[in-house]
């Protein structure tokens, strides 16, 4: 992608209390750009508990997680948010003529006034399997995503784990890697009954092998996988060819390179005033549960209080000077207009 | 009360009373037991509540939902007494049951 994408606000973190953010932002007229490294909007409510209800969302006596989720979308679709998905922020460098730049890991750039931190827990990332020294074999041979098929060509592949992610790898590198041991430490899966069906119909022939047990050990040298011990198995501890490991262990929040952007830090949380929602940087908030300030509680309706005194202040930052007059979305003809329910 | 006994992972006894109906996990982070997590909160969503029933006591706990199997998998070091603290229920049949804390969670 090319060319700088310019933005009032940028978000990072499209959860429920980034979503709000856009609401309190567009009745003060700022424009927002969300970016989230997951593939879809509504943070852990969507990644991790869609259907828990939730019971403390005021006026709501029970709502379903992607429930909220919804309904923060059409709340804020009147301000036309634009969003990035599966990207995660890396860099931020703050611009001479104010306002910040931003890049992905993909390396787009983003320029924004104010930047406005609603990441959460963090960034979902795969969780590393707990076997001893794997951090040695990561990028080289151990690979946590598949962005290249031929990255496995012709190499001795196991695949760690239970889901459709692993199913769907299983099958999918069969033909193009040398061998394919499927290792998971039951013979139920939560992947998809008929990728489960295929890979027990391609073990018949024999053209991968499917293991029951737990990757405990690795050789190799320099970064250069060679076997994996399985245990737990009905076959006792064995040793397989690895050259190549896929793991699919679900996915932990880590900070991230946010903790490089020269923030201070409140281990791993980011303190902030409570008048403002101001991070140590001048023009770079955070609200939600990766804030912190004497009293916190991590609760979606504090983020959304957070927000509403965060989006005043980015605003001042961002139109100086401008008079801020405030308003009643149920009774103000122009916040009414700009929601679109004007009559 | 029922009384329940967490044996944190450097041998470390608490013994707690717990409410029934209340779940496993709660007792733990409400007596800051170290190395139960609970990062979603209770929602069978994380694996980092993870707990080893003691041999005594895994027939009286029962096993795992499908839901739970599935979410065991992201835990660290699973056997097959282990379960998602969260998703025990204290009741009265479990007076003097006893939970062992892994290593770490994930």
């Amino acid at each position: 992608m090319s060319g700088i994408i310019s933005t009032d606000v940028l978000i990072v973190g499209a959860g429920p209390v980034g979503l709000f953010a856009v609401f309190e932002l567009g009745l003060l007229d700022l424009k927002c750009h969300l970016i989230d490294i997951l593939d879809k909007p509504g943070g852990q409510c969507a990644e991790l508990y869609p259907e828990k209800p939730i019971y403390d969302i005021p006026g709501w006596p029970s709502i379903s997680a992607q429930g909220l989720v919804d309904k923060l979308l059409e709340q804020v679709a009147p301000f036309k948010p634009d969003f990035t998905y599966n990207r995660m922020v890396s860099s931020l460098e703050k611009l001479d003529e104010g306002g910040f730049r931003v890049t992905t890991d993909e390396n787009e750039v983003f320029e924004a006034k104010v930047v406005v931190i609603a990441a959460g827990g963090g960034s979902f990332q795969p969780k590393r399997p707990p076997i001893p020294g794997i951090e040695a074999y990561e990028g080289t041979s151990v690979f946590y995503s598949v962005r290249r098929m031929e990255e496995f060509r012709g190499h001795d592949l196991v695949i760690v784990g239970g889901g459709d992610s692993a199913l769907d790898w299983t099958l999918n590198l069969q033909p193009v890697a040398r061998s394919v041991t499927l290792v998971h430490r039951r013979p139920e899966f939560r992947a998809a009954p008929d990728s489960v069906n295929k890979m027990y119909a391609m073990q018949e022939m024999k053209e991968l092998e499917f293991r029951v047990g737990q990757v405990t050990g690795l050789t190799g040298a320099d970064g250069q996988l060679a076997s994996a011990t399985i245990k737990g198995g009905p076959d006792g501890d064995i040793e397989v060819p690895c050259t190549r490991m896929l793991p699919f262990f679900g996915l932990t929040m880590k900070l991230g390179p946010i903790a490089e952007w020269g923030l201070n830090l409140h281990e791993n949380l980011i303190p902030v005033d409570t008048e403002k929602f101001e991070t140590s940087v001048r023009g770079i908030f955070a609200v939600g549960d990766i804030n912190w300030y004497p009293g916190k509680l991590k609760l979606i309706l504090s983020g959304f209080h957070e927000v509403a005194l965060m989006a005043q202040a980015a605003k001042r930052i961002i139109s100086p000077g401008e008079r801020i007059v405030f308003q009643y979305t149920t009774s103000s003809t122009s916040l009414q207009k700009k929601l679109g329910v004007s009559e | 009360m029922t009384k329940l006994t967490f044996i944190a992972h450097d041998g470390t006894h608490f013994d707690v009373d717990a409410e029934n109906g209340s779940t496993v996990m709660e007792n733990a982070i409400r007596n800051a037991v170290p190395g139960i997590e609970a990062e979603c909160g209770g929602a069978c969503a994380c694996a980092t509540c993870h707990v080893y029933v003691d041999e005594a006591w895994t027939a009286e706990v029962g096993e795992p939902e499908a839901m739970e199997e599935d979410m065991l998998d992201f835990a660290y070091d699973v056997q097959p007494n282990s379960r998602l603290s969260c998703q025990i229920k204290v009741r009265d049949a479990l007076d003097g049951l006893v939970v062992r804390v892994p290593e770490r969670q994930g």
